[in-house]
Parts: structure tokens; sequence; C-alpha cells
């Protein structure tokens, strides 16, 4: 087995507490409470230990990040270490005066979210008047010099809009825009009948997408991710379990996907009570698939493992209940009806649920 | 023309993997420390002319024709850009 390298980035969830309501919030249905957040100093320690270890790239998340008030102190931190931060955002609470204290700390990029394309829509899937913040956030990432990406989820109830939120990132500037099929894990999997988008609505998105990219090459890098479901073969989850990324939850608890709490088979660890480093080259859960040696039929034998990785182990527990099961999107799984079957399935439910704290 | 390093683009040494690295939006570029000592000198200032004279305090035999393939590499990965 190949030796395991230093992680290269790492997603600081630093709280669940959001301003939004999506339905196809991937957190976990159980959400973190402010209570059980870690403290400032505890996550100042995250950093030092995660730079220590390799990480170059952190991602500041949640929910929505600006809800903690440390949040300046943390981007300082590290800023300071030497690691490209990044606020992934949803533009709420990003005052003129709270970015630029952000900036002059060395915050070094935005991510911002966009639910539709014109207000109505937005605030209808965010559950809240945000679309004018956005709008805001977006003139502010672009006033002060910053690279800003825009990040759209896709599902059934804003497929149509698809042209118009392209539109939207353009107007805004974004040098980067993701376009991405809602992936089911955690709150947006109790609402998969009501999100999943059609084939009609993939097969339209498709001759726009490509046109995208082509007339806004060297402009706004557009990328597209695929509504795994309908694919032959599964997503290259995180470049493989344990190979590039962690993701710390908001109460410590150190993640080898940020879906992983999924996997209720699997014991995590949390920084509270063992070393960043020790965690990732040692514990039981970043081994337990990493590499190759857990594959079993048809994954070890098959010339595709070292693309896709055996696809999602999350995806692979949810809906096999063995996460070592290959991905059932792949069609080479034995599993592999089980995803026929949710597609086969007349699309009864179109009433989601909006996202609440469970 | 001079090149510089594109809006948002950073780099930085990392002391782990013990190499200079670029950063950008979602991603890491592992540089050698010849595209290190170039990247050093895209300040948007100099023209590669500069960077070759400056290049040669330091080091001998830099030729001008290196420095334009190095920086043609990196103007292809989208982490250098031509003001």
């Amino acid at each position: 087995m190949d030796v395991t390298q230093p992680p290269l980035g790492m997603l600081a969830e630093l709280t669940h507490r959001c301003p939004l309501h999506c339905p196809y919030c991937s957190n976990p249905l159980e959400l973190v409470t402010r209570a059980n957040e870690l403290s400032t100093a505890q996550w100042i320690s995250v950093f030092d230990q995660a730079r220590e270890l390799g990480v170059l790239q952190v991602h500041l998340s949640g929910g929505e990040p600006l809800a903690r008030p440390d949040l300046p102190e943390l981007v300082s931190h590290a800023s300071e270490l030497g690691c490209y931060v990044s606020l992934v955002t949803s533009g709420l609470g990003l005052t003129e005066s709270r970015f630029a204290d952000l900036v002059d700390r060395g915050l070094a990029h935005v991510q911002l979210s966009v639910q539709g394309a014109d207000a109505e829509r937005a605030n209808l899937l965010a559950g809240t008047k945000a679309h004018d913040h956005k709008l805001t956030a977006a003139r502010l990432v672009k006033a002060a010099g910053l690279p800003l990406s825009v990040n759209v989820v896709l599902h059934r109830a804003n497929h149509d809009q698809l042209e118009g939120m392209i539109a939207l990132a353009e107007q805004m500037e974004a040098d980067r825009l993701e376009l991405a099929n809602t992936q089911f894990y955690g709150w947006a999997l109790r609402n998969r009948d009501a999100l999943l988008p059609t084939r009609e609505q993939l097969a339209a998105a498709e001759p726009v997408v490509r046109a995208a990219i082509e007339r806004l090459r060297g402009r706004m890098q557009v990328v597209y991710v695929l509504s795994d479901y309908y694919e032959p073969y599964p997503k290259p989850c995180m470049s493989g379990w344990g190979a590039q990324q962690l993701t710390v939850a908001p109460d410590g608890t150190v993640l080898p996907c940020p879906a992983a709490t999924a996997i209720t088979t699997l014991s995590l660890e949390n920084v509270r009570e063992r070393p960043l480093a020790e965690i990732w080259y040692d514990s039981e859960s970043f081994n337990a698939y990493r590499g190759e040696d857990w594959m079993r039929e048809p994954c070890r034998t098959c010339d595709r493992r070292s693309v896709d990785f055996g696809g999602c182990r999350c995806q692979a527990f949810q809906l096999t209940g063995d996460a070592a099961a290959t991905d059932p999107v792949c069609e080479r799984s034995p599993d592999r009806g089980l995803v026929d079957l949710i597609l086969e399935a007349p699309s009864g439910a179109s009433e989601f649920v909006m996202r609440g704290p469970r | 023309m001079t090149p510089r390093l594109r809006r948002g683009v950073r780099l930085t040494y990392d002391r782990t993997r013990q190499t200079h690295v670029l950063l950008f939006p979602e991603g890491v570029l592992v540089t050698n420390p010849t595209a290190a000592a170039v990247l050093e000198l895209c300040d948007g200032e100099r023209t590669v002319p500069d960077i070759v004279a400056a290049l040669g305090t330091r080091y001998a035999g830099v030729r001008e024709a290196d420095v334009d393939d190095v920086l043609a590499r990196l103007v292809d990965r989208q982490v250098v850009e031509w003001t």
C-alpha cells in the first residue's frame, strides 16, 4: 500500500448554525448545538496542528461561519500560519466593515452560495430573504479584489433557472462557478424524492453548461458536478478516503469526508481527545477505507479503482448498509438495482421539508 | 510585457513538504526550485530580461529561453498572467 501523504486541505465547519433553511443541506439531521462548538482556543489549536501536519488550504465553513464572533481572529491565525483561507458563506451578515476587516486579516477567497436566479425563487429555496444579501456580498468581494466563487446546488426545483443562475454569476463577476447537482447526504437525503432532478432536466442542462464553459473560458471557470445516481460510474469521492482532505465538525469530530457521520458503524475521533496528526495517520476511521486494501470485488480487480477509488463510502453505507461495498451507483455493483429503483419510482413528492435543527 | 501572479494566487514555502507551493482557490501546485525562483520575481514590474538579470546574480548560466519556458508553463496552468 502507498505511504499515507499529509493532507492538503481542511474543511473547518466552525458552526452548524445558519440563517438559511435550504432543503438540500448536506449537514447531518442532528446538528451540533452552540454549546457543543469548539472554543476559539480549541480552533486555534486545530489550525496549528493542521498546518504542522501539512494542511495548506483551509475552508471556513458551517453552517454560516459569520455566525462565529471570533471569525476575524480565526482568519488571522490560519492566514498567519501560511494557509490559503477561503470563507464559505451564504453572504448573510457580511457587511462592508466586517468584510474589510477579514481581508486585512488575510482572507484569500470567498465562496458564495446562490439558491436561484431571482429573489423570489432564491428566497423560497433559502427559506429566508437572502438574495439581496448575496448581491451585496458579491460586490464587496469584487471591490476588495478577492477571487469569488459562486456555488450553486442544482435540484428539481431550480434546474429550470440554470441559465439565469449562470447569468447571475457573470453579473457578479465570479471567477469560478460551481454548478453541483445535489448529492444526497444529511438533510438532502431526507428530501431526495423532491430534489432528484429528472432525466429531462439533466439532458436540457448538458448543452447549456457546455456552451457556458466554452463562452466563459478565461473569464469564469465553470465546474459542473453530475447527478451521480444517473451516471454509470461513481464519483471519485474525496480523491480517495483519507488521501488529501479532512473535515473538522463544529464539535471537534474529525471526519474523513464531510458526510461521514452517516456511517454509523465508523468510530470517529475528536480533536479534544487526540492530536490531529494521530487521527490522520493512525485512527481506525481514517485507515478504514484508505488505499485499496479494504476493497472487495468488483472493486478489488477493477481497472477503474484508481480512477474513482470505489466511489463514496457514505453512499455505499446509506444505500446498502455496508460502507465497504462498491458505491451502488456503479454499473458494475451488484447493488446498482437499488439506485435504478429510486430513479424509476414515480417522482410523487414535490414538497420538500425545509432545513430545521432536526 | 511583465508577468505576475494571477489574482488570488499566492506563493508560499511549505515546511512540511520542504518546497515552495502555489496556492489558489481550490488548488495547490507544488513548484520545483527553478519555477519558485522565477515566481518570486513575477511582481508585475520586472520584464523577462529583468528576471533573467536578477536570477543571474544568484545562479550561473541563466538563459532567457529557460525562463520563457518556465513562464509559458505557469501561464498554461493559469497561475501567471502577462500585464
